[in-house]
This record gives structure tokens, C-alpha cells and sequence, in this order.
């Protein structure tokens, strides 16, 4: 029962905010703390027993796993599961949860029942996500986390507001058809194959179908997380939408959203067509680093800063997508890496945005510079995590991309050069970000009521900054935690170099 | 008896006087008005017909959908109406031509 | 032995934690001081007290671990320390110099007001430097090399207010930062070949798997290939090398410290450290020496016409790194190193003093404005003398004894080409350090100091005068770990000319000085022509600049908009058009959507009779 209640919390508790607005205007955002503290309930259990070792895992891959009846016609049940991946992307969704609160606390200001309602719902239908386990759960859940993110950016948003979360959702919903096609057609052949229905990911795993038509319907679910992922050819949406979007909504996107296109890789499209992957996975490695270097080329000609970061995006999640279909242990323990650690970086540069934007009401950044004389310790952050997202060792998204080169290099050695120079694309749009935003000579008009951090952020940010340090200097727990997923991969080589 | 051509004869002349009214008319109201003349148009028909085609007057279906016509014209106008007024009040006028905003 | 392993983990650790308590804390300049200066100079000792111990031994292997990074399936990598006599002579580097460097920093920066940014960054670079010294296995290394790259961008910017010293740091990191990526897909392939990344395993592995057989030993090569392309770029050899005199722009002990002694050093560190590698790929090592010595040649010549006193001593040191090259290159790795140390103590004192110039001239640059301060600054005029003396190798200097072994293993490889050129190279090498020296010192005053050194800069200035002296003495460890060519058949000309040929270009410099020839402008328009290419760093800037830099970005301004969107844009367009023109028919006049309703009925109504009637 405690996945549903994990769900069932920021539901209620969106509801119960949007209610409060009546009575205070601050009630809801004091309402969606606690329920998100509140979700960290179920999970204590799990965190006590969890020994942060492989073989106390046991057997088998889930550690919670909750089955109950739906739609018995077509034997579609209501069915929930955790495993380490799940878990550790849920620990990630609560902990961008409470960062995204903490961005939203005093910038949004009109209709905040409201907001708490769809940001609450929206981390729900991402909790949701990681955690149905039954596929046409996870279409719906898929779904619930869009409508949300819509109305957030769309009510919420900066000027184009309208256009984004339009052009958002048009091409969500694209890739969430695209992906309902593919998921009757999956269950169809599976019936056709072995003569069971089911839409149950842990009986459809048993016996992966077969055929041309596996390939096309594998086609079809990898193209509904590319959209999410996003990429190359359907990253368009994100510049726009992480432009417009407010702070908090930014940094759920970047965090929560955009990994359950690898979660679902990872999860569904790898196991369920394994040979149809390995056919896929030339031509998926190919998108991934065409979109590393585009992404990055696109980000330094920007001028507007969350513009910047959002190609970032697109130039880290080529990564993920390289790390997913490099199909060994290295590349996928690395694309999970990547999904936390761009999931932090990426979300605390928004935040910084946030801030700036808060602060000087612009994110050019030709209007900005020279940050660092006024607001040091926001630029010391600033400085952090743009060093942070070029890849620095020691942090996450070093460790993250090393693997995701060293599993990829073994197959595909022109591909991972290629990536590779990736990096120094990376370095390129990370200093320049740094450069125009917090050195040279201040540009804007500065008065005493812009201060530096307060308190609330300078705890947010620091925090943030560990949990990169102790991703890039301490990530064995999370490779243990992972394994037992992964290793249900059977094609992966779990011994590189044993050839030798 | 009277021929049912001649019945035909009135529903069609009925109706077409409807049919001008609804298209030439800018004034709401007369517009309904004109609905209704359509509709007693076609009520004559039935009416007739029923007369025309059965033996007996056992076989009433013509009246009865003649009854089913009324009570729903009567209630259509009710509502229509309603709008009507409203609408009047609200634009004080009810000239069909500028009362185009659904268009964008 | 053991025993002292705790005491080799504190090595990295001591300036790391001391950096977190600066970065969190608010010390006053005296506490911040303190704290930094007391964790390097604890490093210093620590690391003297292993000299002390290991002097003796010439095969002492030192091993402490930190924990486990990343352990999955066959990448086993931990946070694990190895010291031998290589990294034993490099630590004592790192940490000696570094604590001078502090010491002095504490006078030369006490005026500014981000003093505890300047000392947190400080204290950074020498934990990453040492991490880079002692990892043993190439991760925990690259972590290092990163680490001391990232540092040595903070520093050069270090004063952000400027757009030149950003851009200077940027274009630093940057053009590392290329060396670094293909060291990093070295570490791919030599994992994928050799499946470990610890550098003594690799070392032996090596050579059990590519030894075996010859066609396999292009792997050999192209794995060495790709480490050189990081040793390249942090030692700012060819074709790396010009963000070395750009790196200028920031303060003083930094460039000492960081772009003159330590981590410009870490190329020729770690091609020592992987020499048994780079003995499998000859070529690749007939490749160093002929970018060493093609580097030594530009640098020196570049450094013979600069004007800004920094950038003589960055082209110098870019000279003087060419030459540690051309020793690794020839197989002589011992010397390469010891080349480094007596580099590290003679150019640190070097830009020391150079920045006791800058610091009591109104950070002045421009040599041609100073002159005649020998008398009003004599300690700095004194151990100015002593580093441009070491630099031009004249005997009895530490700088000598280890340009002539570099020499003399030339000779005995038997490039006598290369040997030639790097005879040039100390002839040229003479002549800039005299003009150099002549022109700040001598002559007329021109300038008059405002301010006098400190103390804390002054006997930094005076330690490292000694060591320059009287630092050349070969550690031992180093000769039995590195190859040593024999050098005993040199003839005399081999023998004499090096050391008859530094003096010989002081003459012609002091001749040149005396006739005033020296920063006078240039008639000859061809002379000016070279004078311009020479002073460009041989226009590397330039072409750079046009090969790369302005395709790339023209490239990326005509994509601004993302070409791959406006495929999305022109759907969007086209369906609103289509919109639009549909909408025409919705014109919200009542009356016409009657009319046509009724006229579409009346159709069907006709052809449906007409269709009655045909049937």
C-alpha cells in the first residue's frame, strides 16, 4: 500500500493548497512543504532496511512490489513496484520537489492555490512514473504529469508563455500517442505470441516478442522518450518551454521530467525488445552525440541566459541517450549517473537564473556582468555549478560521463571521439555562461535592495553542491543500488576486457 | 375533402415564408418567430398526412408527434427567448450581423 | 613502512581541508594567512621528512588509499596514492615551492580585499596538484589535472573586474581543455585495451600485451599519442602552447607558482610517470623530442623580442618545458625531471622577483619603462641576477647542471640534429635572460619604487635565491626509477660549447645594450615583419583564430534560431494558414451560414431526385 500512499500525497495535498487559498494566501505553499515532507514517509522504511549493498537486495529486483485489480476486462491492474533505479529517481523527485518549492516561495505571488495544486501534481504523475509498473499505468501517469506542467507554464510562465506550454504539450502528446499506439500494439503481438494479456511489464519482460514488428514498436516507444528525453530532432520544445516557464516549473522540468524519457529507455524499451535495441542502437548512439555537440553549439550563441542552460540540457541528455544504447554496464550505470547528477546541476543553474531574474528582472546576457562585485556568494554558486555542468572531476557529472564514454568506447570508438569532444563544446558554453554573467564590470543599475543570498537559498544551493560533490567523489552506493536492475539486461557483457 | 396538394401547397408556402425569414431577418426575435412558422410548416404535414393515409382515425401518430412538435417548440422558445433577453440586455440591440463574436 | 602511510594521505588532504575551512569561514587576513601558509608548509615538511628517510633508497614504493571511487565489473578505481622517487621529487616540488609561493603571496596580495578568495584557490591548486602527483591510477590523476586546470583558470581571472584577465582564463582553460579530451579518450582506449587504469598495471600490461606481438604496437602509439595530447596542453608545448603568455594576466606568485614551477610541469610528469608505455612507441617519443625542441626554439625566440616582462618569462618558461621535452623524448626522463626541479626553483624566483618589480612599480609591465634599479631594489636585483643566470645556464647555478645533462643525453641518443637546435635554444635562451636582466637593472632610472618588498616576500625571494644555486643536485631515487643514457663519449666540442656559448650571447647582449640597440624601433621592414611574427608567439593567435575560432562561431550565429525548430516552425505556419484560410467561410454572419445550409440542402435534395430518377 505505501506506493500508492507515496502517490496519493502530493495528490491530496495539491488539493487540500488549492482549497487553503481561500483562508491565506501563504497557506498553500506551507501545505505542499509538508505534504512533500510527508511523502519521505513511505520511503523511511525502506531507507532504514536499505543496506546500501548488492546481495542484501536478495533475488529479486523489487524491493516493494504492489499488484491490485483495475480493469479486469483487459487485465489491466493497478500495479506499483520500486527497485533501486525507481528509488533513486524518486529520492531525486523529492529532493527537486523541495528545491522547486524553495524557488517558488516568494516569486510566485498571484494565484498560489492554484500552482501548489499543479506542481504538486505534476511531481505526482512523475512519482507515478517511476513507479507503475503495469504499462498502461504508466500511459496514464505519463499523462498526468503533462497536463499540470501545461497549466505551469502556461498561466505562470514569462511573455511567450502561451507558445511554450503550447508547443510543450503538442509535442508531449505527440510522443504519449505515438507511445499508447506502440503500447496496444506491444500487448497485441504479446497476446498473438503467447497467448496472454497482459499490459504487466514483469510478464511481458518474461517472453519479449519477436518479429518486424517488435522493431517498429520499439521504434515507436524509443521516439515517445526521445521527445522526452529530449533528442536532436525533438528538442525543440525545451529552450522554449525552460524559457518560459517560472523557476520552480523550470527546475522540475530539467530535474524530474526530462529523466523519465531515460527512466523509460532504461526501463521498458531495453528489456522488452532487446534484440530490436541492439538493431536501434547504432542509429540512437548516432541522435545522442549529434545532440551533445548540437546542443552545445546551440547553447554558447545564446543570449538569453535559461535559454543557455536549457541547450545544456539538450547537449547533457545526448549523453544519457549515448550511455543507454552503448548497451553495456559502464554506459548504463553512467546514464543513470547522468540523469541525477544533470538533474541537480541543471536545476540549481535554473534556480541561480531564478534568482538573477528575481533580482535585476532580466536575463540577457549582454545586459548582464559583473555579478560577482555585488553578490558573491550567488556567483560563487554560479561559478560552481557552471564548473559542474563542463563536467569537473570530482563532481557527479564527471563520474556520470566517464562511464557513459569508457562503456560506449569499446563498440564505438569514433562515435565516443566524437562525444568526446562534447566535452570541450561543454567547456566552451560553461565559461562563457560564467564569464558574461558574473565577471567583468557590473552593466546594471544596482541599489541596496538587491541583496546577495538569503538564507533559505544559501541552504537550497549548498545543499545541492554536496549532493553533486558526494555523486562525484562517493557513487559506489548508487552503482550497487542499480545493478540489480540492470543486470536483467542479459545481453549486457558484464566482463569487458575479460578477452584479453 | 380537401386534396393534400392543397395541405402541401400551405406547408410549402409556410415554410418558405419561414425560410425568407430566417435569412432575410436581422432581428432575433423574428428569426425565432420565423423558426416557428418553419416548424407549424411541418406539423401540418403530419397532421395531414396522418388524416390522409389511415382508414380509421385509429392510427394518430401524425398527432401525436404534432403534440411532441408543439411542446418542444414551446419549450424551445422558452429558452430561446430567455437568450433573447439576456442578450438584449446585455448589447441592447439584436441585430444578428454584430452579434458575430464566436467567429474568432 | 607502512607506518608512514598515514602521513602520505595527510599530503593532499592538508591544503584540501584548509581550503574548505578558508571557503566556509570568515578569518581575518592574519588567520587566513596562517591556515594557508601553515597546511602548505606542513606539506613541505612532511615531505621533507620523506626525503630524509627514502634519500637512501632508491626502490621505495610508498602506498596509502583514500577509499574506493568507482568499482563496477572491471573499473576498479580508488582514491589511492603511490609514492616512488618520482612523485617523492615531485611532491617536495610542489609543496616547497608552494609554500614559498604562499609565504610571498601573503605580502604581494595583503592589499587586496578578496584576499581569502585568492589564498582558498591557492590552496586548492596545491591539493589538486598533489593529487595529480601521487594518484596512482590515471583517473584519480585526471581528477588532479582537471583540478589544477580549474584552478589555474580561477587564478588567472582572479581579478574578474577585468574582461581581458576572463578572457585570458578562459582561452586557458579552453585550449587545455582540448589536451585534456584526448587524454581522456587515452584513459578510453587503455581501458578498453588493457582493461585497468592503474598506472603501474598499465605499465606492465603494456608490455606483456603489445610487446608481444609488433603490428600491435600502433595501439602502443595511438594510446600515447592521445596522453601526449594532454601533455601538450598543460605544458603549453606546440601546438598548445599560447595560452601560456596569455595566462599572464593574473597576479604574480600565480604565474610563479602555477604557469612557471608546478602545473605547466604536469605534462612532463606524466609522460615520465608512463615512460615504460612510451617506450613501446618510439615514434611517439621521437614526436616529443621534436615538439620539445620545436618549442624551445619558438618560446626562446619569441621571448628575445617581448617587451611586457611576464610574458618573457612565460615564453621562457615554454622554452624551458621544450627542453624537458626533448630530454623525455630522447629517453632520458631523469633528467627531464631534474631539469623541472632546478626550472621550478630558478623560474619561481624568477616571476618572484618579478613581481616584487611589478609590486614596487606601480604594477608596471613594460621593461622598457624600468631600467637602473639595481641599486634601489638590491635583493630583488640580486635574486633577479641569480634566476637569470640559472635560466641562461652559466655554471655554478642549478640551472646549469641540468640543461648541460639534458644536453649531454642528447648527444648520446645520438640526435645531433635536435642537439644543435637545442644548443640554439640555450644560446638564444643566454641572450634574453641578458637583455632582460640589463635592460630592467641597468642603465638609466626611469621609475622609482613607491613601495619596498615585504619581509614575507623578500626571504621567499632570498630561500629560493639558495635553491636556484645550489639546488642542483640529482635526487638519487630518480636514476635508478628513469632510464639514464651513458654519457661518456661526448667530444669536446659537445663538452664546451654549451657552456662557452651562453657567455659568449651576455657579450653580445651587453654590447647590444651598450650601443642602446635595445627597444629602439625597427627600420627594416622585413626585420619588422619577423619582429611582429616573433613577438605574436609566431602568430599562433592568428591562425587559430581562423581556422578555429571564427568558422565555429560563424557557424553557430547562422544557427542561432536552430535550423531543426523552424522545421517544426514552418508546420506550425503552414497549418495556420491553413486556418486562416478555412475561416474565411466562419464570418459569424448568421444569415449566411442559413443561406448556405439551405442551399446545400436544396442540392442534395436535387441530386438525390436526380439520382432517384436515373435509377
Amino acid at each position: 500500500m505505501s506506493l500508492f500512499i507515496l502517490i496519493s500525497i502530493p495528490l491530496m495535498g495539491g488539493l487540500l493548497a488549492w482549497y487553503s487559498e481561500r483562508f491565506n494566501a501563504d497557506l498553500p505553499k506551507k501545505i505542499a512543504v509538508i505534504s512533500l515532507l510527508m511523502c519521505w514517509l513511505p520511503l523511511i522504511p525502506l531507507l532504514n532496511s536499505m543496506p546500501f549493498d548488492t546481495s542484501a537486495l536478495g533475488t529479486s529486483q523489487w524491493l516493494i512490489n504492489e499488484s491490485y485489480s483495475w480493469i479486469p476486462l483487459f487485465n489491466i491492474r493497478a500495479h506499483l513496484a520500486l527497485d533501486g533505479l525507481s528509488f533513486l529517481l524518486i529520492v531525486l523527485t523529492l529532493l527537486m520537489g523541495l528545491v522547486a518549492l524553495s524557488s517558488a516561495w516568494h516569486e510566485i505571488t498571484k494565484r498560489t492555490g492554484l500552482f501548489y495544486l499543479n506542481l504538486l501534481w505534476t511531481l505526482a504523475g512523475v512519482l507515478g512514473v517511476f513507479l507503475a509498473i503495469d504499462l498502461f499505468l504508466f500511459f496514464v501517469f505519463w499523462e498526468v504529469m503533462l497536463v499540470p506542467m501545461y497549466f505551469l507554464i502556461s498561466i505562470w510562465g514569462y511573455e511567450h508563455r502561451h507558445y511554450a506550454a503550447f508547443k510543450f504539450f503538442i509535442f508531449t502528446q505527440a510522443g504519449g500517442l505515438l507511445m499508447l499506439i506502440s503500447l496496444c500494439a506491444l500487448v497485441g503481438i504479446h497476446y498473438q505470441q503467447t497467448g496472454i494479456l497482459s499490459f504487466d511489464y514483469i510478464i511481458l519482460i518474461q517472453n519479449p516478442i519477436s518479429g518486424d514488428l517488435a522493431f517498429w514498436v520499439a521504434l515507436g516507444f524509443t521516439i515517445a522518450f526521445l521527445v522526452k528525453l529530449p533528442a536532436l530532432p525533438f528538442h525543440s520544445w525545451l529552450p522554449d518551454a525552460h524559457t518560459q516557464a517560472p523557476t520552480a516549473a523550470s527546475v522540475i522540468l530539467a530535474a524530474v521530467l526530462l529523466k523519465t524519457g531515460g527512466y523509460g529507455i532504461i526501463r521498458f524499451v531495453l528489456p522488452l525488445f532487446p534484440d530490436a535495441s541492439i538493431q536501434l542502437a547504432p542509429f540512437m548512439m548516432f541522435i545522442g552525440v549529434i545532440g551533445i555537440i548540437y546542443g552545445a553549439m546551440m547553447a554558447f550563441v545564446q543570449t538569453d541566459l535559461k535559454r543557455l542552460v536549457a541547450y545544456s540540457s539538450v547537449s547533457h541528455m545526448g549523453f544519457v541517450l549515448l550511455g543507454c544504447f552503448a548497451l553495456n554496464i559502464y554506459a548504463l550505470q553512467g546514464a543513470v549517473m547522468q540523469m541525477l547528477a544533470h538533474g541537480i546541476s541543471t536545476s540549481a543553474l535554473f534556480v541561480l537564473v531564478g534568482m538573477i531574474q528575481h533580482r535585476y528582472h532580466t536575463r540577457d546576457l549582454n545586459e548582464l556582468g559583473g555579478l560577482w562585485i555585488n553578490l558573491p556568494k550567488l556567483s560563487a554558486f554560479g561559478l560552481f555549478f557552471g564548473i559542474a555542468s563542463l563536467g569537473m572531476p570530482s563532481l557527479g557529472n564527471f563520474v556520470a560521463e566517464f562511464l557513459i564514454l569508457v562503456g560506449s568506447f569499446e563498440h564505438y570508438p569514433k562515435l565516443t571521439i566524437l562525444a568526446a569532444s562534447g566535452l570541450i563544446l561543454a567547456a566552451v558554453y560553461s565559461l562563457l555562461l560564467i564569464y558574461k554573467t558574473f565577471f567583468g564590470q557590473t552593466k546594471l543599475p544596482h541599489d541596496n535592495k538587491i541583496a546577495d543570498t538569503n538564507t533559505k537559498e544559501w541552504c537550497t544551493l549548498i545543499s545541492m553542491c554536496f549532493i553533486l560533490i558526494y555523486l562525484g567523489l562517493h557513487p559506489q552506493p548508487f552503482f550497487d543500488l542499480v545493478p540489480v536492475t540492470l543486470m536483467k539486461l542479459s545481453f549486457i557483457p558484464a566482463d569487458i576486457g575479460a578477452s584479453l | 375533402m380537401i386534396p393534400i396538394s392543397w395541405v402541401l401547397f400551405l406547408s410549402l408556402s409556410l415554410f418558405t415564408i419561414g425560410i425568407f425569414g430566417v435569412l432575410a431577418r436581422r432581428n432575433l426575435l423574428f428569426i425565432l418567430i420565423s423558426l416557428e412558422l418553419m416548424l407549424n410548416a411541418v406539423v401540418i404535414v403530419f397532421i395531414a398526412a396522418s388524416r390522409y393515409h389511415s382508414a380509421s382515425m385509429a392510427n394518430s401518430d401524425g398527432q401525436i408527434m404534432y403534440l411532441l412538435v408543439l411542446t418542444l417548440a414551446a419549450s424551445e422558445i422558452a429558452v430561446g427567448l430567455s437568450l433573447v433577453i439576456h442578450m438584449y440586455r446585455q448589447h441592447h440591440h439584436l441585430d444578428i450581423d454584430k452579434l458575430n463574436k464566436l467567429r474568432d | 613502512m607502512t607506518q608512514y602511510s598515514s602521513l602520505l594521505a595527510l599530503i593532499p588532504l592538508l591544503p584540501l581541508f584548509s581550503a574548505l575551512i578558508l571557503l566556509f569561514s570568515n578569518l581575518p587576513k592574519l588567520g587566513v594567512s596562517i591556515l594557508a601558509v601553515g597546511s602548505v608548509a606542513g606539506v613541505a615538511f612532511i615531505s621533507l621528512f620523506l626525503n630524509f628517510i627514502f634519500w637512501q633508497q632508491s626502490d621505495f614504493i610508498l602506498t596509502a588509499s583514500l577509499g574506493t571511487w568507482i568499482n563496477i565489473a572491471q573499473l576498479k578505481i580508488s582514491f589511492g596514492l603511490y609514492l616512488d622517487p618520482l612523485s617523492l621529487v615531485m611532491i617536495t616540488i610542489v609543496s616547497g615551492v608552494g609554500a614559498l609561493i604562499h609565504l610571498y603571496s601573503i605580502g604581494f596580495m595583503y592589499q587586496e580585499n578578496d584576499f581569502k578568495r585568492y589564498f582558498t584557490y591557492l590552496n586548492l591548486f596545491v591539493s589538486a596538484m598533489l593529487f595529480l602527483v601521487l594518484a596512482d591510477n590515471l583517473l584519480l590523476l585526471y581528477l588532479g589535472w582537471e583540478g589544477v586546470g580549474l584552478c589555474s583558470y580561477l587564478l588567472i581571472g582572479f581579478w574578474y573586474q577585468d574582461r581581458n584577465n576572463n578572457l585570458a582564463a578562459n582561452k586557458a582553460f579552453l585550449m587545455t581543455r582540448i589536451g585534456d579530451t584526448a587524454m581522456a579518450i587515452g584513459l578510453f582506449l587503455l581501458f578498453t585495451q588493457l582493461g585497468t587504469l592503474d598506472i603501474q598495471e598499465i605499465q606492465i600490461k603494456a608490455h606483456s600485451v603489445w610487446s608481444l606481438n609488433n603490428d600491435n604496437n600502433t595501439m602502443a602509439s595511438i594510446c600515447c599519442l592521445l596522453l601526449l595530447g594532454g601533455a601538450v596542453g598543460k605544458s603549453a608545448q606546440l601546438p598548445l602552447q599560447n595560452w601560456l603568455p596569455d595566462a599572464m594576466a593574473g597576479p604574480t606568485p600565480v604565474s610563479a607558482l602555477i604557469h612557471a614551477a608546478t602545473m605547466v610541469t604536469a605534462g612532463i610528469y606524466l609522460i615520465a610517470r608512463n615512460s615504460q608505455l612510451f617506450q613501446l612507441a618510439p615514434d611517439v617519443l621521437y614526436l616529443v623530442a621534436l615538439i620539445g625542441t620545436f618549442t624551445l626554439l619558438l618560446g626562446a625566440s619569441a621571448a628575445m623580442v617581448q617587451t611586457d616582462l611576464k610574458r618573457i618569462l612565460a615564453y621562457s618558461t615554454i622554452s624551458q618545458l621544450g627542453y624537458m621535452f626533448l630530454a623525455l623524448g630522447v629517453g632520458a626522463g631523469a633528467s627531464a625531471v631534474f631539469h623541472l626541479m632546478t626550472h621550478a626553483f630558478f623560474k619561481a624566483l624568477l616571476f618572484l622577483s618579478a613581481g616584487a618589480l611589478i609590486y614596487s612599480l606601480h604594477h608596471e609591465h613594460n621593461i622598457f619603462k624600468m631600467g637602473g634599479l639595481l641599486k634601489k631594489l638590491p635583493v630583488v636585483a640580486m635574486s633577479f641576477a641569480i634566476g637569470c643566470a640559472a635560466l641562461a645556464s652559466l655554471p655554478f647555478t642549478s640551472g646549469f647542471v641540468s640543461k648541460e645533462l639534458i644536453l649531454a643525453q642528447v648527444v648520446a641518443s645520438g640526435h645531433t640534429g635536435l642537439w644543435w637546435a637545442a644548443v640554439l635554444g640555450a644560446f638564444i635562451t643566454a641572450f634574453y635572460s641578458a637583455r632582460l636582466f640589463f635592460v630592467v637593472f641597468l642603465g638609466q632610472t626611469q621609475l622609482s619604487p613607491n613601495a619596498m618588498p615585504t619581509k614575507s616576500m623578500s626571504l621567499a625571494l632570498v630561500i629560493l635565491g639558495v635553491l636556484s644555486l645550489f639546488g642542483g643536485i640529482q635526487p638519487e631515487g630518480l636514476k635508478a626509477l628513469m632510464p639514464q643514457l651513458n654519457t661518456e663519449g661526448l667530444s669536446t666540442l659537445q663538452h664546451w660549447l654549451p657552456i662557452i656559448l651562453p657567455f659568449i650571447a651576455i657579450s653580445f647582449a651587453w654590447w647590444l645594450f651598450k650601443t642602446k640597440r635595445f627597444g629602439k624601433p625597427i627600420v627594416s621592414s622585413f626585420l619588422q615583419a619577423i619582429h611582429q611574427l616573433l613577438k605574436s608567439g609566431w602568430a599562433f593567435d592568428h591562425i587559430y583564430q581562423t581556422i578555429f575560432v571564427f568558422p565555429l562561431n560563424t557557424l553557430c550565429q547562422l544557427n542561432k534560431d536552430d535550423l531543426i525548430d523552424s522545421f517544426y516552425r514552418l508546420i506550425e505556419r503552414t497549418s495556420c494558414t491553413l486556418h486562416r484560410t478555412f475561416s474565411q467561410f466562419q464570418n459569424g454572419q448568421l444569415r449566411s451560414y442559413n443561406a448556405s445550409l439551405i442551399i446545400f440542402c436544396i442540392l442534395a435534395f436535387a441530386w438525390f431526385i436526380s439520382g432517384e430518377l436515373i435509377l
